[in-house]
C-alpha cells in the first residue's frame, strides 16, 4: 500500500497546501514523493512528539501536513500532541501510521499497532480510514485531502486475490454475497477472508462486507447492509484490533440502541500475545482467531 | 483578578508579565505571532491583550469563573491571538516551530515568539523541538525562557539541575542572550536585535515579582490570595 500511497501523494505534492513530515520513515519507499515535493517534504526526524505539534502548527496556517510513521509512532509516542494540539483545536492534520494491527510481524510487540483507532477514536474531532486494499487508497487519499478534521490513515499490505474483481470503493462494501451470517471485517485481513469464502457456495458462505472509515455512525450504516443483517440474524466482526474501542463494540453498541441488535454476535479480534511467542502477521491472527479458517470453524459449531 | 477568581500560579504570571508586556506593547507588529508555551501565566496573557484592546473589561471579570472564554489555561478556537489552547508543558516551543515554519515555506514577513517557562525545559518534547527549529534554520523564531528559576515543588536547580540553560542550548548550537526580564529596555533591545538563525533570549526573573512576600517563593506558584494579603500586594504595587 506504501507505495500506491507514495504515487498518489506525488500527484498532490504540487498543492500549494501540500506537505509531507516523516518521522525518519519511508526508506526504500517514500524516495519519489521527496524528490516530487522538495523542500515540503520534511524528515523531522525520529521526534514524533515535535512532528505532530509541527504539523498542527502548519495546519493552522492553511496547510494540509500529513504525518508519517510506522504506526504505534505516530499514535501512541505523541498521544497528548494529537489530542491537544491537533484534536482539540479541529486541524486537518492527516496522522499516517504504516504497518496497522500486526503488520509489522516478528520485529515485536512495540511495533504492533493493535489498539490505534480504538484510543485515536477517543479523541475530538478525529476520522479514521482503514483501506483493506491498494486500491482504496486513492479514493481515500482524495477524501482526506477534502477533510477539515484530524485523520488517522491506517496503511497495511494489500492482501486481495489475484483474479478477484473489487467493486469501487466507499466507506461499507458487500464484496461477497452470501446465504450465510454477516460477516464484517476491517482492513486487509479482508483478503484472506475473501479468498476462502470466495470459494464456498453461495448457499454455504457468509456475506462478507468491508468497512473502511470510522467511526461507525449509525447514519453511515448502509440499508443494505441492515437488510443483510436482519436476514442473517447473525452478525460477525473480524478486526486486527482488541474489542476495547473496536468496530464491534461501536457497532453493536448502534444495533443496540436502535434495537435493531442480531440473536447472534461474534467478535473476532486481538488478543494481544497469546502465547508469549512472536512471528509473522499471520502467525499473530491465527493465535487471536482473525483467519478465515477460525470463522468457519465458529459457524460449524 | 486572581484574587476575585480565587486562582493561583500567580506568581509565574508576574514573573512574565514585564516579558509579554514589552513582547506586545514595542515589539511586535501585525505580522508576528505569539506561542504562551507556560499555559498557566494565562492571567498574564489575558491582561496583556486587554492592555491592547484585545480583550474587555467585562471578559476579565469572567476570568476562571463558569460560562467563560477565561479559562485558567488558554482556551483554543475563540480568539485571534490565542493560536493554540496550551497548559500542558512542553507543546509551545514546537507549535510555534510549527508556525515559524508556514511563514518559511509561505515566503511570508514576520516573527514567532515564543514563551516558555525554565522548569518546562525539563520536558523532553522541547528538545526534539529545539534540534529541528535549529536544523530547519528558522531565523525568524524566538524563544523567551522566563527563568525564575522555581517550579511547583522546588527550584529548577534542584528538581533538575537546570541552572544553566544557557551552556545547555548553546551545545545545541543555539544562538542565546541573557538578560534582565524586569528591564524593560534590555527586554525590547533583546528582541529586536536582528537574527541569523533562531535564538533564545533567557530572561531572568523573579516569580511573584513587584509583591514582596511573594517574590522568590515557591508557594506562590499554586497558591490563591487571601484578602488581606491581597490588600497588601495592591498597596505595594501602588506605591511602586
Amino acid at each position: 500500500m506504501r507505495t500506491i500511497f507514495c504515487e498518489t501523494l506525488v500527484k498532490h505534492s504540487i498543492d500549494s497546501d501540500f506537505v509531507f513530515l516523516t518521522g525518519d520513515l519511508g526508506y526504500m519507499a517514500l524516495e519519489p514523493l521527496q524528490k516530487a515535493a522538495g523542500p515540503r517534504f520534511i524528515n523531522a526526524g525520529v521526534s514524533e512528539q515535535n512532528m505532530v505539534s509541527v504539523a498542527a502548527g502548519l495546519a493552522s496556517q492553511g496547510f494540509s501536513p500529513w504525518a508519517y510513521s510506522i504506526a504505534p509512532f505516530i499514535y501512541a509516542r505523541p498521544l497528548e500532541q494529537v489530542r491537544n494540539d491537533v484534536c482539540i483545536h479541529d486541524l486537518p492534520v492527516k496522522l499516517v501510521g504504516n504497518g496497522g494491527g500486526y503488520g509489522y510481524g516478528v520485529m515485536g510487540a512495540t511495533h504492533h499497532a493493535i489498539e490505534d483507532y480504538g484510543i485515536l477514536l477517543a479523541l475530538l474531532n478525529m476520522r479514521v480510514f482503514v483501506p483493506a486494499f491498494s486500491a482504496d487508497i486513492p479514493p481515500i487519499v482524495e477524501k482526506l485531502l477534502k477533510l477539515e478534521h484530524p485523520s488517522y490513515l491506517r496503511l497495511g499490505r494489500d492482501e486481495k486475490p489475484k483474479k478477484f474483481e473489487l467493486p469501487s470503493y466507499s466507506p461499507w462494501r458487500n464484496i461477497l454475497r452470501g446465504e450465510g451470517p454477516t460477516v464484517l471485517v476491517v482492513g486487509p485481513l479482508a483478503g484472506e477472508i475473501l479468498n476462502n469464502f470466495n470459494e464456498l457456495s453461495p448457499h454455504d458462505r457468509p456475506s462478507l462486507w468491508i468497512l473502511s472509515e470510522l467511526p461507525v455512525t449509525a447514519q453511515a450504516i448502509p440499508i443494505e447492509f441492515k437488510t443483510d443483517l436482519k436476514r442473517s440474524n447473525h452478525l460477525i466482526v473480524a478486526e486486527e484490533h482488541v474489542a476495547h474501542g473496536g468496530v464491534g463494540e461501536m457497532l453493536s453498541r448502534i444495533l443496540l440502541l436502535a434495537g435493531e441488535a442480531p440473536r447472534k454476535f461474534s467478535h473476532h479480534c486481538a488478543q494481544g500475545y497469546v502465547s508469549g511467542y512472536y512471528g509473522s502477521q499471520s502467525f499473530h491472527r491465527k493465535e487471536s482467531g482473525l483467519t478465515a479458517e477460525a470463522i468457519l470453524k465458529e459457524l460449524k459449531k | 483578578m486572581h484574587f476575585e477568581s480565587g486562582v493561583g500560579h500567580i506568581g509565574g504570571n508576574l514573573s512574565c508579565l514585564d516579558l509579554l508586556m514589552v513582547l506586545h506593547h514595542r515589539t511586535m507588529n501585525e505580522n508576528d505571532q505569539f506561542i504562551l508555551s507556560k499555559g498557566h501565566a494565562a492571567g498574564a496573557l489575558y491582561i496583556t491583550l486587554w492592555s491592547l484592546g484585545k480583550l474587555t473589561d467585562e471578559d476579565l471579570k469572567l476570568f476562571h469563573k463558569e460560562n467563560t472564554k477565561l479559562s485558567g489555561h488558554p482556551a483554543p478556537n475563540w480568539h485571534k491571538e490565542i493560536i493554540f489552547a496550551t497548559g500542558s508543558l512542553g507543546h509551545g516551543f514546537s507549535l510555534a516551530s510549527g508556525l515559524a515554519l508556514a511563514k518559511k515555506l509561505k515566503n511570508e514577513p514576520g516573527c514567532v515568539f515564543c514563551l516558555t517557562s525554565d522548569g518546562e525545559w525539563q520536558e523532553g518534547s522541547n528538545w526534539e523541538a529545539l534540534i529541528f527549529c535549529l536544523h530547519q534554520k528558522l531565523n525568524n523564531l524566538t524563544l523567551i525562557v522566563d527563568a525564575n528559576g522555581l517550579q511547583g515543588f522546588g527550584s529548577t536547580k534542584e528538581v533538575a539541575g537546570l541552572d544553566n540553560l544557557t551552556k545547555r542550548f548553546e551545545s545545541f548550537g543555539m544562538s542565546v542572550e541573557e538578560i534582565d526580564g524586569h528591564d524593560l529596555n534590555a527586554i525590547e533591545k533583546a528582541l529586536t536585535q536582528n537574527q541569523k538563525g533562531p535564538r533564545a533570549i533567557i530572561a531572568h526573573t523573579i516569580k511573584g515579582k513587584g509583591v514582596s512576600f511573594m517574590e522568590n517563593k515557591m508557594e506562590w506558584h499554586y497558591l490563591p490570595l487571601k484578602e488581606d494579603l491581597y490588600r497588601q500586594a495592591i498597596q505595594e504595587l501602588d506605591k511602586s
